[in-house]
């Protein structure tokens, strides 16, 4: 049994994400660079508003939603009133605050995580209709992004054998 | 938990293979220990294995960032001195638990 869990053990992960707030980039973040530190090939695809996160102007200044995001709470443990995550900067403040308790854990800011994440080997990549789309061109772009891929050529980078795609 | 005989000495391991005794450890362990890994120990691979050791010690919370950090090497390094899952490997033959963090 426990031959055969290790035979099947996963080699190669595909991330991929769409969405721009802070915990959508981090658990792609975290779950490409849990991979590589595992000795697994890991690949991280940025599409749609999860571009910002490659994006050199905007990657270090990602936020979490303050409003529609029922699960924040305040640091004593209560709900945060919907009303209160309207206040212009509480949405800054927040996403500060979030910042500085994943630094106390040694999760790096996105720029830096990118770099630990293409040391281990990793490689990243943006997608080509969300560039188009934003208008962004690949000098935005952090120098961690080695390509900027098509749907096809992703398909093509993500398969093989014991070979997962993960959408966050 | 089994027992192992490396480098001449009984020694208790966990399941997975990681040292149950801290102060068990020698150099000659953790040469034997990195063969089995297929990495063959330099002055470099040291230097990181006595940093994690210290560290344990300390009771810190061991990440790949904070090796990278350390000043011995960067995190480029790392992974070439323990290729295919370094904190793993270099806490292994350290002799120091399996880490547990996620970063």
């Amino acid at each position: 049994m426990e031959n055969q869990e290790k035979n099947h053990k996963i080699k190669k992960v595909s991330i991929i994400c769409a969405k721009g707030n802070l915990e959508d980039v981090y658990a792609a973040l975290v779950l490409a660079n849990g991979a590589v530190m595992d000795g697994l090939e890991a690949r991280l695809f940025f599409t749609f508003f999860g571009l910002d996160a490659v994006v050199k102007k905007r990657m270090n200044k990602l936020q979490t939603a303050t409003v529609g995001n029922p699960a924040l709470r305040m640091p004593n443990g209560a709900r945060m009133p919907k009303l209160l995550g309207m206040i212009p900067g509480i949405q800054k403040m927040v996403s500060n605050m979030m910042k500085k308790q994943m630094d106390e854990l040694d999760v790096p800011p996105v720029d830096e995580f990118l770099d630990m994440i293409t040391a281990g080997g990793g490689e990243v990549y943006a997608c080509k209709l969300a560039v188009d789309m934003f208008k962004v061109s690949k000098d935005d772009l952090s120098e961690h992004v080695s390509d900027i891929l098509t749907v096809g050529e992703f398909y093509e980078k993500a398969s093989g054998e014991d070979a997962q795609i993960i959408f966050t | 938990m089994a027992q192992k005989t490396l480098a001449g000495k009984n020694v208790e391991v966990t399941e997975e293979g990681y040292l149950q005794d801290f102060n068990a450890w020698n150099e000659d362990i953790a040469k034997e220990l990195a063969q089995e890994e297929g990495i063959e120990l330099t002055d470099d691979h040291f230097k990181v294995l006595n940093f994690l050791r210290e560290q344990y010690q300390k009771e810190a919370n061991l990440t790949i960032r904070k090796v990278g950090k350390s000043g011995i090497t960067d995190i480029k390094g790392f992974y070439a001195l323990f290729p295919g899952g370094p904190l793993k490997k270099a806490s292994k033959i350290a002799g120091i638990p399996k880490p547990t963090s996620c970063v």
